[in-house]
């Protein structure tokens, strides 16, 4: 029987000096500074965030999934799990969560994974992937679709069996739910709030998120 | 095996790098020579290598947290590099990712080139970009790596733990090229290992030519999944 452990923050919302809430489809890229504190809101429950990590002055040197679980022998993510860059670095640690499990073997639903996944018709859907893709374009600064690794999904739950199957299972993100993280270091975080409609990682219903940062 | 013509075979020892441009519907097969290797192993669509292996859509169109017979190596746009068309060993890790030079000198000191010449203590993260500049290609396009021959077990609470004994000497990978595909590997541990010693096992690299997968093809029909993934790859070279 697994456990959750719930970790609460005492960051007050009117209190930051970044607020913003993002609809579900569309992307987010944004600069925290070390030290500042990075809070996402699911705000109606199950929702997925998809999230990725830059060394802002080096964007070679990002998020890492595989780094990530290996160094914590875990591979979910909750309070205290530190996220490891592909060199090595700690990008942020998660400090607080109210959810208690987060997803990062998932990855980003795309337009043609979905044609893989579920019909070939479907490339015509919005996408995870398609928001990232336009997020990094009008980022410029030489960002390109390699940059697009293996991303954290937060608030969503993908367990995986003995046996070694992977499912996308019910969410356990109730209404409200937070997650916050402690920048280490100066970052990029790149965010599409995920628009999926064939699977249940979103409950089929893509919601908004809240996204606060304080000094 | 002994009807399919072999093209070329090399020995790789353990801590060892190698990267080839895979023909479309040849075979490469990775033999664990001594039992207990490790082979990490990046992949790339040669005519365009910005569609690459991506693990997280392989792991969650097949619905698999590990990959054995019958599953399909998958890139990010949706398409097929390998299938894996034999496996005696049945069990191949996509999870551990790989060790860099700090985890292999705190793991197992330190021993340089200077000091050992070939025998010193190598690094998969290295490897992996060594053979990726050859190629043109950087840390930007490092990507989440599968570990062949390897295995961790994952508990309800999500606690991963290296499973020894996975590979027997002997047990091979045979690895189908969908498309012509970039493989870039290296022979380091496995970064979960737990033999305190540096001790990486060697293999043996196969190719050989094979057939192109028929309509009954079991990695084709493993899934829905894949066969739509084989028809998105077999787009690529209609009309040429």
């Amino acid at each position: 029987m697994s456990t959750f452990i719930l970790t609460e923050s005492k960051l007050e919302p009117a209190k930051a000096a970044y607020d913003f809430t993002l609809p579900a489809g569309d992307g987010w890229m944004h600069e925290i500074k070390r030290g500042q504190t990075f809070r996402i809101v699911d705000l109606d429950g199950n929702q997925a965030v998809d999230t990725l990590f830059y060394n802002a002055h080096e964007m070679s040197d990002r998020y890492s999934a595989q780094d990530t679980i290996r160094e914590q022998g875990s591979i979910y993510l909750t309070a205290g799990t530190r996220l490891i860059s592909s060199e090595g670095n700690v990008l942020a640690t998660l400090v607080a969560d109210t959810c208690g499990r987060h997803d990062t073997l998932g990855g980003a639903c795309a337009a043609e994974s979905n044609q893989v996944r579920y019909a070939l018709d479907k490339r015509w859907m919005h996408s995870c992937r398609d928001t990232f893709m336009l997020a990094i374009t009008r980022w410029g600064r030489g960002v390109t679709k390699c940059d697009i690794t293996h991303n954290i999904n937060f608030f969503m739950n993908v367990p995986v069996t003995a046996e070694g199957r992977l499912s996308f299972a019910d969410g356990v993100s109730a209404g409200g739910s937070y997650v916050e993280l402690r920048a280490e270091m100066d970052l990029i975080c790149l965010i599409s709030n995920c628009p999926q409609l064939n699977n249940p990682c979103n409950a089929y219903n893509p919601t908004p998120v809240r996204l606060l940062i304080w000094d | 095996m002994t009807t399919e013509k072999i093209l070329f075979e090399e020995s790789l020892p353990g801590g060892g790098l190698w990267s080839w441009r895979i023909p479309r519907h040849t075979t490469l097969r990775l033999t664990d020579l001594e039992g207990g290797a490790n082979v990490g192993l990046m992949a790339y669509n040669t005519d365009q290598p910005l569609d690459r292996l991506n693990l997280p859509d392989t792991l969650k169109a097949q619905h698999t947290a590990m990959l054995k017979r019958g599953n399909v190596l998958m890139s990010d746009m949706g398409h097929a590099l390998f299938s894996i068309t034999a496996d005696p060993c049945g069990w191949h890790d996509p999870l551990g990712g790989h060790g860099n030079a700090a985890l292999v000198r705190k793991k197992y000191g330190g021993a340089t080139y200077q000091e050992k010449r070939n025998d010193w203590f190598r690094n998969a993260h290295d490897n992996f970009l060594i053979e990726l500049g050859k190629h043109g290609l950087g840390k930007r396009d490092l990507v989440a790596n599968v570990n062949f021959f390897s295995r961790l077990d994952v508990d309800a609470e999500g606690k991963m733990k290296f499973h020894t004994g996975n590979s027997k000497a002997g047990d091979f990978v045979d690895l189908r090229a969908e498309m012509n595909v970039l493989a870039v590997l290296n022979t380091c541990q496995h970064p979960l290992d737990p033999n305190p010693k540096y001790a990486p096992k060697p293999v043996k690299l196969t190719l050989r030519q094979t057939p192109p997968p028929g309509a009954d093809d079991f990695c084709r029909n493993f899934r829905g999944e894949n066969q739509r993934s084989f028809i998105l790859t077999e787009r690529l070279f209609l009309g040429a």
